[in-house]
């Protein structure tokens, strides 16, 4: 069973799905068990990949799907599943993420979508196997179909809350088909030069033809990037983003939030380095020297209107764009350290986030408002969840030993060495921007506010609260627990952050980055 | 550089197919973006999506070139029986194994890949389609219109009632009626936190007479 890990991180969730649609039809009761054994077993299967990947002298596992090869073409006859050290660690983000939104997910898909499991879990699970499925797949074609997958079950798990939701995800859909469009049109372009689909072969290609200067790789990597943009909601492009994630049921908005972006970002950097090659991508001036500067633009905008909102999911929408644009930033700032910090901030985000989109349900759950100001007294009400969501919001901010802290002192490396100084004012800007958004929800939470607005809290006891109001009343612990998981996890990737870097180091090491100013 | 007419020749003979894909291409995104009605925008995805099938489609097309499956009898220029009498023999057995196409041999057979690579968008255009008209049915269920500015308006009256602050909230719902200030103060501790679900069910019981109408 080992040797073929790659193919059972796909084959749980998938065939899990389809079981959960026809066992479900019978027995509504089943999906979750089904759900949350098979999100156990495709968890194993990614620890399993990343094990195998870490010990191979390469650094990655390949599966041809099948087992199609051909002496001929040793790499062009089956779709081929790659498990490089980068993708590895991306697939075991996905599915921990993946197994602890499914566990939590027992109480707030009855709540919130009575009678709908047999349509809600499968959905849930195909999204899983698409977002596991972009970060091992080796074929760009593949990529697209994996990207439509995930695409099509997020609009439908975004939809099956209320109308409020669907009409979020209508503008989900337009957007999210242009952005998958363009990058299918320049897989079209690159097929048009290379001959091949299989990202390796794509870049040994470029690079045997010198294909460098070629107008057709322009136009094919100029499609690639704005469709990739697109979905991963870089600024300009993020207008989807913040409705969709709000109106969300719970669950939807737990699952697509840390991932669905994060998972874009990955792409991107295999499009710039695997499949492009770095001397092709960071060579054309055009992206090399405009987007950094979009991304200053970014996440200035989305820091402000983050800093606007007054609810809760909402806000925190907002900061995922505005972590989108520290991913692209460090990325495109062409630096080594920049990379390992995009790479290990991919990794950190998605699990801060999903403390955080966590602890937001069992509040709005307890709370029954999404405002600011109906939050009161949810300290000493609800401690163990205010701890998990505030974890992640320390994570935000950077507060050192959570994992946020070590991936944006990689990125403001980066930054410094590359002499990209723009790039760390707004690191640094939006560093505050976050500390003035948790901490006011700090207060808020803490200090009360009487019915007329005058302020009531003198101090932790007195909160202007009767005490019922203030009563120990923690969420159930079938959510509480994950939240708490998610938390731990954050904490550990922190101080453990050593041994994530190494292995994004081991992975960096055969592109050759600028470690010095490099500024081309 | 060009001679007379080379121009002509270049941009639109022999690149015509990619003219007309992006011209189609502009149409959909056009469509997309700036019409008002969700039905019309969808007609837009579609268009979008065609141009793109199309695009692909023409990469894969090749004047006279038979279908890729190496047989001598599909030969329609009957070269492969004269080029290599033994490749019959080997196809009448029972296994042949793929073996590397001689150069002129490889210019007889069109490449699949692009068409095949096209049915798969076909199927996922399709199923975003369906799914787009679904939701654009939810929408006119929940709010009667697929007009966009008339959606937009609704969406942000309904942000904007639910979005308000608990607090101001309560303060406003005594001046409005005796009854729900009696309720009010009877039950002090659960109107600190009003419900929002309850202002759901009933902007979802007003809209509904409408859309039957």
């Amino acid at each position: 069973m080992t040797e073929n890990a790659i193919a059972w991180i796909f084959i749980f969730p998938l065939f899990g799905s389809v079981a959960c649609a026809i066992l479900g039809l019978w027995k509504r009761s089943w999906c979750y068990p089904i759900s949350v054994f098979c999100m156990i077993g495709s968890t194993w299967a990614g620890i399993e990949t990343l094990m195998q990947a870490m010990d191979s002298s390469a650094g990655e596992v390949s599966y041809i799907l099948g087992g199609w090869v051909l002496d001929l073409y040793p790499r062009g006859v089956g779709i081929e599943f790659r498990a490089d050290l980068l993708g590895a660690l991306i697939v075991l983000v996905v599915l921990g993420v993946g197994l602890i939104v499914t566990i939590y997910s027992k109480l707030p898909v009855q709540e919130e979508t009575p009678n709908k499991e047999a349509i809600f879990y499968p959905l849930f699970l195909l999204q899983i196997t698409g977002l596991a499925g972009i970060s091992l797949t080796g074929d760009a074609f593949n990529l697209y179909v994996l990207i439509e997958v995930a695409a099509l079950t997020g609009y439908g798990l975004i939809a099956i809350g209320s109308n409020r939701a669907a009409a979020a995800a209508f503008n989900y859909v337009i957007l999210g088909t242009i952005g998958a469009s363009l990058y299918l049109l320049g897989v079209g372009y690159l097929y048009i030069k290379t001959g091949t689909l299989n990202m390796v072969g794509i870049c040994e290609v470029i690079e045997a033809n010198g294909l460098q200067d070629s107008a057709t790789m322009q136009v094919a990597f100029a499609l690639v990037g704005l469709g990739i943009l697109i979905k991963m909601a870089f600024f300009p492009f993020h207008a989807w983003l913040p409705n969709s994630y709000c109106h969300a049921p719970t669950t939807t908005s737990s699952l697509l939030a840390p991932l669905v972006t994060k998972v874009m970002i990955y792409v991107m950097i295999r499009m710039v380095l695997t499949v492009f090659g770095v001397d092709f991508s960071f060579e054309s001036t055009l992206w090399t020297q405009v987007l950094p500067w979009l991304v200053v633009i970014a996440i200035v905008s989305a820091a402000v209107m983050a800093l606007a909102q007054r609810e809760i999911k909402r806000m925190l929408a907002y900061l995922i764009v505005a972590e989108v644009g520290y991913m692209v930033g460090g990325v495109w700032i062409y630096n080594y350290y920049g990379l390992i910090g995009s790479i290990f901030h991919v990794i950190s985000d998605a699990c801060m986030t999903l403390c955080l989109f966590l602890g937001a349900g069992l509040i709005l759950r307890k709370a029954k408002t999404t405002h600011f100001d109906g939050l009161r007294g949810l300290f000493s009400k609800m401690p163990f969840t205010m701890f998990g969501f505030f974890v992640g919001g320390f994570s935000i901010i950077g507060l050192p030993p959570t994992c946020g802290f070590f991936s944006k002192w990689y990125l403001i490396t980066g930054g410094m060495v590359a002499q990209r100084w723009e790039y760390m004012v707004v690191l640094m800007f939006s560093t505050m921007v976050m500390v003035v958004l948790f901490f006011r929800l700090i207060e808020r939470i803490h200090l009360a506010v009487s019915e007329s607005g005058e302020n009531l809290g003198h101090g932790h006891g007195d909160l202007g609260l009767t005490k019922e109001q203030t009563k120990f009343d923690e969420g159930p612990w079938s959510m509480v627990l994950p939240l708490a998981v998610a938390a731990c996890i954050v904490l550990v990737i922190g101080i453990y952050n050593q041994d994530v870097v190494n292995q994004i180091e081991r992975f960096l090491e055969p592109f050759n980055l600028p470690k010095g100013t490099g500024r081309p | 550089m060009f001679e007379e007419g080379a121009i002509f020749n270049e941009l639109l003979l022999e690149r015509l197919n990619y003219f007309i894909y992006v011209i189609l291409l502009l149409i959909g995104l056009y469509a997309m973006i700036s019409k008002n009605n969700l039905i019309k925008k969808l007609i837009g995805m579609s268009i979008f999506q065609t141009a793109i099938i199309l695009f692909f489609v023409s990469l894969g097309v090749k004047e006279g070139a038979t279908v890729p499956i190496y047989k001598a009898e599909h030969d329609p220029h009957g070269h492969a029986v004269s080029h290599d009498a033994n490749d019959t023999e080997v196809d009448a057995g029972v296994v042949h194994s793929p073996q590397a196409l001689k150069q002129g041999q490889v210019a007889q057979y069109a490449n699949p890949l692009p068409h095949v690579l096209m049915l798969t968008a076909i199927v996922v255009g399709v199923a975003t389609l369906g799914l787009a008209l679904a939701l654009t049915q939810r929408i006119f269920q929940g709010y009667g219109t697929v007009e966009e500015d008339e959606l937009l308006v609704k969406l942000e009256r309904e942000d904007a009632r639910k979005s308000v602050s608990p607090l101001k909230a309560k303060v406003s719902t005594p001046k409005k009626t005796k009854t729900t200030k009696a309720k009010g103060s009877a039950s002090h501790k659960k109107s600190v936190k009003p419900n929002p679900k309850a202002s759901k069910t009933t902007s979802k019981r007003t809209s509904s007479p409408k859309k039957k109408s």
